[in-house]
């Protein structure tokens, strides 16, 4: 290398050599200029895409899709979207496990998956394992391919680029990538080895945000996690928010537009549609729900009672709100987000 | 002299493995906690970065999700996964804690399954962003009860690479140069790693421990330094701060 700048010469006619390392199934189409195809019939017309809970999941999800869910297992997930899922029985479905918890923990509930590309599963971070789905992995049910976090972001991110892959330097040497789908190759400039990450264009995903219009221009508070680029991969998007707002304050601030209107398919106004999961600036996880789901699950007429309780017996999110506490432990919630006393107190309980 | 637990001390031992002015990736549990104590005794400057997109958070207490709202709490940015993980990858992550149901003698990890991929005895979340960060970050250290069936070298699964299979495995594997394990510190002792051979190394054990009991202990042949030192036992203004201000809940400490 030279002093003032890299003279590195790519390499003529020299022929590129991959490696296929990876020994799983890619459950997704990457090729990129089959997107563009999709994507080229996507509407961009700026029209109202408000709709329901039931006519958004029964009309845009459809049984052996592909999902990704926006948010962080519990946090900022679209637990109103995932219930509704599991009422209409969707079957078949692929399942991107990109920090999932309790969200694939819903879907499992429902055995509404049957393949998934695996970061992060079956556990609820600091809170335990998930029994069922922990179950439906060792007894085979669901198809897995391995992967990590970063390698499903930047999946996502290839394909919100409209590439059909991305090079990384993760999981290298390891079982996980023999186990993924993943190649090497080198750097044509370089020589550096890379992983090819393929990109993921997941059939429909699902986001939950705390503010849309009614066209799905889409706002939301605190950390993006990997959904800017989720929104961008998806051929559909389901917006759930906490509120509508009027297309004029969006267009007063146009810097806090995440996601834009022409990514979105159906825009549905969930108040508490993260619950029991945590929306940040709004309400705190409901821990105790939590518990008391992995709970459940540890004997199967006691899970089948709780479902029956919180997801098939009840009409639509409300029900399940109502179930559980209704305004009185959502206010609960509310206080404890905002680093009130209650949060300690809820502190000191779930130590005791 | 001051009582403590063990997992007091290992959290003691592991903030002080932390300079001052880095950063360091970290999620929920022990990791956090020796991260806060580092922030209030050795290392002020610290930058805290979880992985979902908290930077610099000023913790309110305990996160139970490296998502959660806490993990960025009066932080100075709240970003992206996949932004947090290219400063991984550009080399601007020093330190990550990992855990893991095996450790081999190279420190690579198990969290992913027991048995046999298809059909697995005991399926475990896999990677999350494990792998990227042992991957990616400088030093990765681990904070770890250790026992026979934990440290062992017919480790079931390769979840996250240490050094492979020695010096010079992971740069020939493709991973980037000079990153890979730092420390492990457990119940019984403190490990690096050799530098010619990357096997795991004693450097210290812990007060009341003997050679004999890390031995018995370890699933594979461990090698020592050649000057063995015995482990600092927490002051007494480490375990004030542990106490009193990281931990007044006993989440974490609470658990030894």
């Amino acid at each position: 290398m030279s002093l003032y700048g890299a003279d590195y010469s790519v390499p003529g006619d020299k022929e590129v050599t991959y490696k296929k390392v990876g020994t799983r199934r890619l459950f997704t189409n990457p090729d990129a200029d089959d997107a563009r195809e999709y994507f080229r019939h996507k509407s961009r017309k700026m029209v109202s895409k408000v709709t329901t809970v039931k006519e958004a999941i029964s009309s845009l999800v459809k049984d052996g899709d592909y999902l990704g869910v926006g948010g962080f297992g519990t946090n900022r997930i679209p637990a109103a979207l995932l219930h509704e899922i599991v009422r209409q029985k969707k079957k078949d479905l692929g399942f991107s496990g990109h920090t999932s918890t309790h969200d694939m923990q819903i879907l499992i509930s429902g055995k509404c998956i049957n393949r998934c590309d695996i970061a992060y599963i079956i556990g609820l971070e600091a809170r335990g394992l998930s029994k069922a789905s922990r179950k439906a992995f060792e007894n085979g049910e669901v198809e897995p391919t391995e992967w990590t976090n970063a390698a499903l972001a930047w999946r996502y991110k290839a394909a919100a680029m409209g590439l059909s892959f991305i090079p990384a330097r993760n999981m290298f040497g390891t079982d996980t990538i023999k186990y993924s789908a993943a190649v090497e190759m080198p750097c044509p400039f370089t020589g550096q080895k890379y992983v090819a990450l393929p990109a993921l264009y997941p059939d429909v995903a699902l986001i939950h945000v705390h503010r849309s219009d009614i066209y799905g221009n889409a706002q939301f508070d605190g950390i993006a996690v990997s959904d800017i680029d989720l929104a961008r991969a998806a051929k559909k998007l389901i917006i759930s928010t906490e509120r509508l707002i009027s297309n004029e304050i969006v267009r007063q601030k146009p810097d806090q537009t995440a996601i834009p209107y022409y990514l979105v398919d159906a825009v549905i106004e969930v108040p508490y549609g993260a619950y029991p999961a945590n929306m940040p600036y709004e309400y705190f996880s409901d821990e105790d729900h939590l518990k008391e789901w992995l709970a459940a699950e540890k004997d199967p007429e006691t899970f089948e009672a709780f479902l029956q309780k919180n997801i098939y017996g009840v009409e639509d999110h409300w029900g399940y709100l109502e179930a559980n506490g209704g305004t009185k432990k959502l206010q609960a919630l509310r206080n404890m987000e905002r680093l009130t006393e209650d949060m300690v107190k809820m502190d000191e309980k779930n130590n005791a | 002299m001051a009582e403590y637990n063990r997992m007091e001390l290992m959290i003691c031992l592991a903030a002080r493995a932390i300079e001052d002015g880095s950063t360091a990736v970290v999620g929920t549990g022990a990791p956090c906690a020796a991260a806060m104590l580092a922030q209030r005794t050795v290392a002020p400057k610290l930058m805290i970065l979880f992985e979902a997109g908290g930077v610099g958070p000023i913790l309110p207490s305990m996160p139970i999700s490296v998502g959660d709202s806490r993990t960025f709490h009066k932080a100075i940015d709240a970003t992206s996964m996949p932004d947090i993980m290219e400063s991984c990858q550009r080399g601007m992550a020093d330190y990550t804690f990992l855990g893991g149901a095996q450790i081999d003698m190279y420190g690579n990890i198990n969290s992913t399954l027991i048995g046999d991929y298809e059909r697995p005895k005991v399926r475990f979340p896999g990677s999350g962003g494990a792998n990227d960060l042992a991957s990616l970050c400088w030093r990765t250290m681990m904070i770890t009860p250790q026992d026979k069936q934990r440290f062992t070298n017919d480790i079931d699964f390769i979840t996250s690479p240490g050094y492979l299979t020695g010096k010079g495995a992971r740069e020939a594997a493709g991973l980037p140069r000079g990153s890979g394990p730092y420390k492990i510190i457990t119940n019984l002792a403190v490990m690096g790693f050799d530098e010619e051979t990357k096997r795991m190394r004693v450097e210290a054990i812990h007060p009341g421990i003997t050679r004999e009991d890390v031995i018995e202990n370890t699933g594979f042949e461990l090698l020592w330094a050649p000057e063995l030192e015995k482990s600092n036992p927490p002051t007494q203004e480490e375990l004030d701060i542990l106490r009193n201000e990281v931990d007044p809940l006993r989440y974490i400490i609470g658990r030894a």
